[in-house]
């Protein structure tokens, strides 16, 4: 039952750490499978071997961040059947989207030697404000397996079977003891959509959000037990704006407890 | 507390084992080959894991409790299981959270099956509490004795031994009492113990009610409980009984919840639920689930997994156009109505063995019997 073609793939990076789609290049023991059965047709960081034209699926990794890549994204969208996109720079505007609503200028004035040779967006923001997006796969970085599945389901046509509920319901599979209830520690897992399988609090290390919000994030509810938890402001902030900080119910809760000149 | 009267009082046939011998009964299971499954310690928390030595059990701890909620501390005594209950509950063992259905493999253009075999392994479970039998016997109602029944279910509790041991040490949590579910053991055991730590004897009171449990004691080092024995074991359960406080008013429960589901109650607690599943994974009873499949590579190969659901998820209602639960207090009234009100039409008893898990281990301590308390009271916007 061999399809007449196999279906083309294309990977993408723009404003990113590259980690999402080295995840691809994590997945050795499937990586030559997946090869036989999809045309790795455009992914630079596994092969030089680029071939242009339209692609079946197409991954896309980080943010827009310059007017170049505000195009770029418009192309690729356009010459992609579908279009998944990897990660928390790509589906949320990534670590980079700190300076949003903030001075770039003066970002740049202090990080920058050329200031001048600098072109950017003053925000950075995920890839669905810009183009119709079929799936988000989320993480910092993408978990492999939730990769495979997602690159299979397209495949095949099916749905990604990929949870959008809380990162509680992956600690609660595999019997770890809830970290907030047992010793009170400041954990974002119950507003955190899952898909790490939980791995933090099986470290005994609270989670701290790299998937983003979960289907239905009461961020407000969470915070006001971590404040009777003991936790002050600041620390409440600083953990909703990190990775995901541009996702809506995490923007939200990190401005409600930060200072005013912040 | 409908029918535990009669086992305080029935312990007709009952043995005694020194605290010192304790290991033969674990060493008599192991011989059985039974695997043991019993309270251990782990992450701060009491939870059920495989133990073969007496050591491993949390021996002089115990849990304090509240909404939101849990701590062990030390005891003053050496119990063994001076303890309510955990995170864990039996349900782990005789409901997995993940379980494969089948796999498939295609070759040319046939298909073919194939499903694992049923797990067989003989498990004990040790120490299992009053409202924890009664989990057990709703779970059992639900993929045993409903219109169809769930062989992998069945074959599981079928080999599985229920060891039971009088509470007596309930948590601020624990209302079973209003739940008509313990703190007594009155049936649905193979053994069942009562452990007496007074200040110069440590001895568990012990008494079998199948031809498995018979088996047990019949390797062990016993003496016959003598009266006074007896007469410790119930002060055991009076001292466990008179210990819990916290209540649920059942009276009426299932229309008030039927009657009620525009009540601003539930606005109230949707400002404060998570809807983070919390409460439905720890509950011993919840039993929903979901299937999907998971294609290989090569397309020539699929399994398909059951794993456990919770209706406080958006994919649990979701219907051709979306979920039909669009919001956390649809879900929640869901939850909390199904439990304790619809579960009554469906099953024919409540689905809260009030064991006080959802209360202790939701992350913002939303407290159930609160909630009915909350819910009896007239509608503020009425008032």
């Amino acid at each position: 039952m061999a399809p007449l073609r196999k279906p083309k793939l294309a990977v993408w990076k723009f404003a990113s750490c590259d980690g999402c789609q080295l995840s691809l290049l994590d997945c050795e023991d499937e990586i030559l499978a997946l090869a036989d059965t999809i045309d790795i047709a455009h992914f630079p960081e596994f092969s030089r071997r680029v071939t242009r034209g339209r692609y079946d699926l197409s991954l896309v990794e980080g943010s827009i961040t310059t007017t170049h890549d505000r195009t770029r994204i418009q192309d690729i969208r356009r010459r992609s059947k579908k279009l998944v996109t990897i990660g928390a720079c790509a589906t949320a505007g990534g670590i980079q989207a700190l300076r949003n609503g903030r001075n770039l200028t003066e970002f740049i004035s202090v990080v920058y030697a050329h200031p001048e040779y600098i072109d950017a967006l003053a925000t950075s923001t995920p890839i669905s404000d810009h183009v119709k997006v079929d799936f988000e796969l989320r993480g910092c970085p993408i978990d492999k397996a939730q990769l495979l599945e997602t690159i299979l389901a397209f495949l095949h046509g099916r749905r990604p079977s990929i949870s959008t509920t809380s990162v509680c319901t992956e600690c609660k599979a595999r019997g770890t003891v809830c970290i907030m209830t047992a010793k009170g520690a400041p954990c974002l897992g119950p507003v955190t959509h899952a898909g790490c399988g939980a791995i933090c609090p099986a470290y005994d290390r609270a989670c701290y959000g790299c998937f983003g919000p979960m289907e239905s994030p009461n961020t407000t509810s969470l915070a006001k037990q971590w404040s009777a938890l003991g936790a002050p402001r600041d620390q409440i902030a600083r953990a909703f704006s990190t990775f995901n900080v541009a996702a809506p119910a995490f923007e939200k809760t990190a401005r409600a407890h930060a200072d005013k000149d912040n | 507390m409908g029918g535990t009267e009669a086992d305080i009082d029935d312990f007709g046939g009952a043995f005694t084992l020194q605290r010192a011998d304790f290991q033969a009964l674990l060493d008599a299971l192991s011989k059985l080959g039974y695997d043991i499954i019993a309270p251990t310690m782990k992450d701060g928390a009491i939870v059920y894991g495989a133990i073969r030595a007496v050591e491993e059990l949390p021996i002089g701890w115990t849990d304090d409790q509240g909404p939101g909620r849990y701590r062990l501390s030390k005891r003053l005594d050496g119990a063994l299981f001076g303890y309510a209950v955990g995170p864990h509950s039996w349900k782990k063992y005789l409901h997995p959270p993940e379980r494969e259905l089948w796999r498939a493999k295609r070759n040319g253009n046939a298909v073919t099956f194939k499903t694992k075999p049923p797990d067989k392994q003989k498990r004990a479970f040790l120490g299992v509490r009053a409202c924890e039998i009664a989990a057990i016997d709703i779970q059992s109602r639900v993929f045993v004795d409903d219109l169809y029944s769930d062989e992998s279910y069945e074959t599981r509790r079928r080999n599985t031994m229920v060891i039971a041991v009088n509470c007596s040490s309930p948590a601020e949590t624990c209302f079973c009492t209003s739940m008509d579910t313990g703190p007594a053991v009155s049936g649905g055991y193979d053994l069942l113990i009562t452990e007496v730590v007074e200040e110069n004897a440590h001895v568990f009171v012990m008494k079998a009610a199948s031809n498995a449990g018979q088996a047990v004691l019949a390797q062990l080092p016993l003496k016959t409980a003598s009266p006074a024995d007896v007469a410790s074991s119930r002060a055991v359960i009076r001292g466990a009984e008179q210990a819990i406080s916290r209540t649920m008013d059942t009276e009426g429960l299932r229309e008030l919840l039927q009657e009620n589901p525009e009540h601003p109650q539930w606005d109230d607690v949707a400002s404060r639920c998570l809807s983070c599943t919390n409460c439905t994974a720890v509950c011993p009873t919840c039993f929903c689930t979901t299937v999907a499949d998971h294609t290989g590579l090569s397309g020539e190969e699929s399994r398909r997994l059951q794993t456990w659901d919770s209706c406080f998820s958006g994919a649990f209602s979701e219907l051709s156009g979306g979920s039909v639960r669009q919001s956390t207090k649809s879900r929640y009234r869901q939850w909390m109505t199904h439990k304790l009100s619809t579960w009554i039409d469906q099953f024919g008893a409540s689905g809260c063995v009030g064991c006080g898990r959802c209360i202790a281990w939701c992350p913002v301590g939303i407290d159930i019997t609160a909630e009915v308390t909350s819910l009896r009271a007239k509608p503020k916007k009425e008032a």
